[in-house]
């Protein structure tokens, strides 16, 4: 800290000009680094919002990252595994790409085949998903958009009654 | 026939509200004093209209009549009174109605208070908030009109959103947040109007400080509320998830957080008055985007928000105030040239800059991980969002140093110290940190996030003690206690009652940093007779009941608590199933007690074969945040009240 002169005391005209310059630049300076350190903070903490569809797309990319997986639960494919917490089920989508979800927990009350779901967790390096957090959309059949767009995760995502969703607010 | 009176009403409201501002502005150009009367009487004719139309949405509400098109959308006739008043702000138009009924109110009392005044700023700050009430009653107009007329009015009505009827406290929270960001209008027009005269004086510094105070205090609260009401009803066990609902009432508190301490320096040593308004202006810039990500879907997608005028619209003022606040900044901020100057070195001037500097990082953080998503969303049509560990991660050494910067500022002198009295007061509290630091390790706390905030939150709440007592201290020499007392509230009540905001603030910021690091948690499936052990607790499921409330049904589970074979309490945590909404609410039971919280939240029930699936918690400290806000909450009015005075105030009258 510069203790030997007040950077806001008024300096004599002829040098202030020049300070304003310095300043401005010093604070542009400092702001983009600020931005730059955040930004590589954000980037590393992505959640994506995907469908099964880009979820393949994305490779090995997906696994370990964070990524909202949404989709329809594929009728005929639920099994509760070891008993009280544990699920296995397929989620799909319009495109016809499936992916295989594995989730730990207990499935809230609305779930069942067929219905419209956002599963957050990760892709695992032995090719299923895992799953930490399931939720449920509001209405009772998720309707996937047709093949020329991308699955809407996050129209779906805003219709699940979720974790942390109080959008409603 | 009430929808048509409710469009004249906001019309009414819309020609007062620009006719206002333009007349105060030209009352204030060319200091006319008629013109400026007139400013005034426009500014009663809006705040009278829009309270009126208020009224009679609320009749409508209340019988209901769903002729008018808003009650036809959230209105019902088998909701309770309370949730057919609380309906007013359930949907967007309601809310905008509102939004104009809070700034109606604001500004009657404002010009109310200052209607003696004969200074300069007065003509130019009803102009600017008179622009902001234009441009809401613009919106209510238009784009988010309440009142349209429905030709053929239904029998009922589906009712507000389900979640919003399912607990009391959402009657609560959106007045109290209303109340905060409208009331940044206030401060916003006081500050562009000391860039507009020219001038920051004494007069103005002390009602811009007052006016700023309010919405923040409302705003503080509000957002402990909406904290507690996430807690209390969605179920997921926590009350801050860094949702952008949540970021966007952060940001502007914040920044006004930064203006009140800047404002300190402002009034101390005559610097930084540039700052200051630029803190205020960017406060109430910050409303407005929060009220633009809040009520225009954008983060439902960023393509279809203009689907509805209304973000557009909101984004145009948004816009548009931003260039002007920016513009008038760049143009007028030398005419607030820096009187005095600041203390160099180790001392309280310093350290509050340091402060507002770290406030401002912190609101910057927040803003980037907010935006962020929707600008990718806009420019590359990418969908993400950004997690938890950005904010937690970045927000946490912040929040400790501002922390450590609570405790070290106030106990430096204002003038430079002397080595052994600055040891002095710097030293003591240091064993109550020392203390704090021993009962969070021996409470089991590892995190060393956690800890350090003990450590410092145990030295601030020394210092702050200890500024609380000095008044009263230094008098107890020569009085007795209850002169003394008096005395010390009379004289030291502002410097007691910041203190007393310190102290709130410091009990929420352990509050979170023990809840978050060291709460227990499990998802169980229970057959009726089951249990299982949480922590110290054995929880048993005894059984779960159909019921009807009137205006909703609900299958609540009810679970026995016991400790060491001893019965604690019974908890009933359940599904609210409300007709208009398929998905039935699950609302959490929670025991508080002063160390820790039992959370239970049922994530599916079925009543015929008596089983459950139950999220159960362990929460420590959560009520500790609650008590936090209601600590800031008296602080704030106790330093709201007005000071009675021994000396007749200086510049009274004329500059005030």
């Amino acid at each position: 800290m510069n203790t030997d002169h007040d950077p806001f005391a008024a300096p004599p005209a002829t040098t202030r000009r020049r300070n304003r310059w310095l300043a401005i630049g010093a604070i542009t300076a400092a702001l983009a680094a600020i931005l730059g350190f955040l930004l590589a903070g954000v980037g590393k903490n992505l959640v994506y919002y995907w469908g099964p569809t880009e979820l393949r797309a994305a490779g090995d990319r997906a696994i370990g990252a964070t990524i909202r997986l949404g989709g329809q639960v594929v009728p005929g494919s639920v099994r509760h595994t070891g008993g009280v917490s544990g699920i296995e089920f397929d989620v799909a989508d319009r495109k016809g790409a499936r992916v295989h979800v594995k989730a730990t927990g207990v499935a809230p009350q609305m779930f069942r085949e067929g219905i419209g779901v956002v599963v957050e967790g990760t892709l695992a390096r032995a090719g299923y998903f895992e799953g930490q957090r399931l939720m449920v959309s509001h209405g009772n059949e998720y309707r996937a958009p047709h093949d020329r767009d991308d699955v809407d995760v996050r129209k779906l995502i805003e219709s699940t009654q979720g974790l942390d969703d109080k959008k409603a607010r | 026939m009430t929808a048509a009176i409710g469009r004249s009403l906001v019309l009414l409201s819309l020609f007062a509200a620009v006719a206002g501002s333009v007349v105060a502005f030209g009352g204030a150009a060319y200091r006319n004093t008629a013109a400026q009367r007139w400013a005034r009487r426009l500014l009663a004719l809006y705040s009278a209209s829009i309270i009126a139309a208020n009224l009679l949405m609320v009749w409508a509400l209340l019988r209901p009549d769903f002729s008018v098109g808003y009650v036809a959308a959230v209105g019902s006739r088998s909701v309770p009174k309370w949730v057919a008043i609380v309906s007013l702000w359930s949907s967007l138009e309601g809310s905008i109605l509102f939004w104009g009924l809070v700034l109606a109110v604001y500004l009657a009392i404002a010009a109310w208070t200052q209607r003696a005044s004969q200074s300069d700023y007065m003509p130019w700050a009803i102009g600017v908030w008179l622009s902001t009430a234009a441009f809401f009653s613009l919106l209510l107009s238009g784009p988010a009109q309440p009142f349209t007329t429905v030709p053929l009015p239904p029998s009922d009505g589906p009712g507000p959103n389900a979640l919003l009827q399912n607990h009391l406290l959402m009657a609560i929270h959106p007045p109290f947040l209303y109340a905060g960001y409208v009331g940044m209008t206030i401060p916003f027009g006081l500050a562009a109007a000391a860039l507009l005269a020219g001038r920051f004086g004494p007069g103005l510094q002390r009602t811009l400080r007052t006016w700023l105070l309010v919405p923040w205090m409302f705003l503080t609260i509000a957002i402990v509320l909406g904290g507690w009401w996430a807690y209390e009803v969605l179920g997921w066990g926590g009350y801050w998830a860094w949702d952008p609902v949540e970021n966007a009432s952060l940001l502007p508190w914040l920044t006004a957080t930064a203006a009140l301490h800047s404002a300190l320096l402002v009034e101390r040593r005559a610097v930084l008055k540039g700052w200051a308004v630029t803190l205020v202006m960017a406060s109430f810039l910050l409303t407005i985007l929060g009220t633009f990500m809040t009520r225009s879907g954008v983060f439902n997608s960023v393509h279809s928000f203009t689907q509805s005028p209304i973000g557009p619209t909101i984004l145009a003022f948004l816009a548009l105030a931003t260039v002007f606040s920016v513009l008038l900044l760049a143009m007028r901020i030398d005419t607030l040239a820096p009187e005095g100057q600041l203390e160099p070195g180790f001392t309280r001037d310093t350290l509050l800059l340091l402060g507002n500097l770290l406030l401002v990082l912190f609101a910057f953080t927040v803003l980037v991980g907010t935006v962020f998503p929707l600008i990718v969303d806009a420019l590359w049509h990418r969908q993400m969002s950004v997690g938890r560990p950005y904010f937690d991660h970045m927000v946490a050494p912040l929040g400790v140093a501002l922390l450590l910067l609570k405790g070290l500022g106030p106990a430096l002198p204002w003038r430079r110290p002397n080595r052994e009295r600055l040891l002095r007061t710097l030293g003591w509290p240091l064993v109550t940190a020392g203390l704090a630091f021993g009962t969070a390790w021996a409470a089991g706390s590892r995190s060393p996030w956690a800890l350090l905030v003990a450590f410092f939150a145990g030295y601030a709440v020394h210092v702050a003690l200890r500024e609380i007592w000095l008044p009263i201290g230094q008098r107890l020499r020569v009085l007795r206690l209850h002169h003394a007392l008096a005395e010390a509230q009379r004289t030291g009540r502002r410097r007691m009652a910041a203190h007393v905001i310190h102290l709130g603030a410091i009990v929420i910021v352990v509050g979170v940093a023990i809840s978050s690091t060291m709460t227990v948690s499990k998802e169980v499936a229970l057959a009726s007779g089951e249990s299982f052990a949480l922590g110290r607790y054995t929880l048993t499921f005894v059984g779960a009941e159909v019921r009807s409330e009137g205006h909703r049904d609900a299958v609540v589970a009810r679970v026995d608590v016991a400790q060491g074979g001893r019965h604690l309490a019974s908890l009933t945590p359940r599904m609210n199933y409300y007709a208009s909404q398929q998905t039935p609410i699950g609302t959490p039971a929670v025991r508080s007690t002063l160390f820790e919280d039992l959370y239970l939240s049922l994530l599916s029930v079925d009543p015929a074969r008596q089983t459950i699936g139950l999220r159960a918690l362990v929460n420590p400290m959560v009520s500790w945040i609650w008590a936090g806000m209601i600590l800031m909450a008296i602080g704030a009015i106790a330093l709201l009240l007005p000071a009675r005075r021994t000396l007749p105030p200086a510049g009274a009258g004329g500059v005030a």
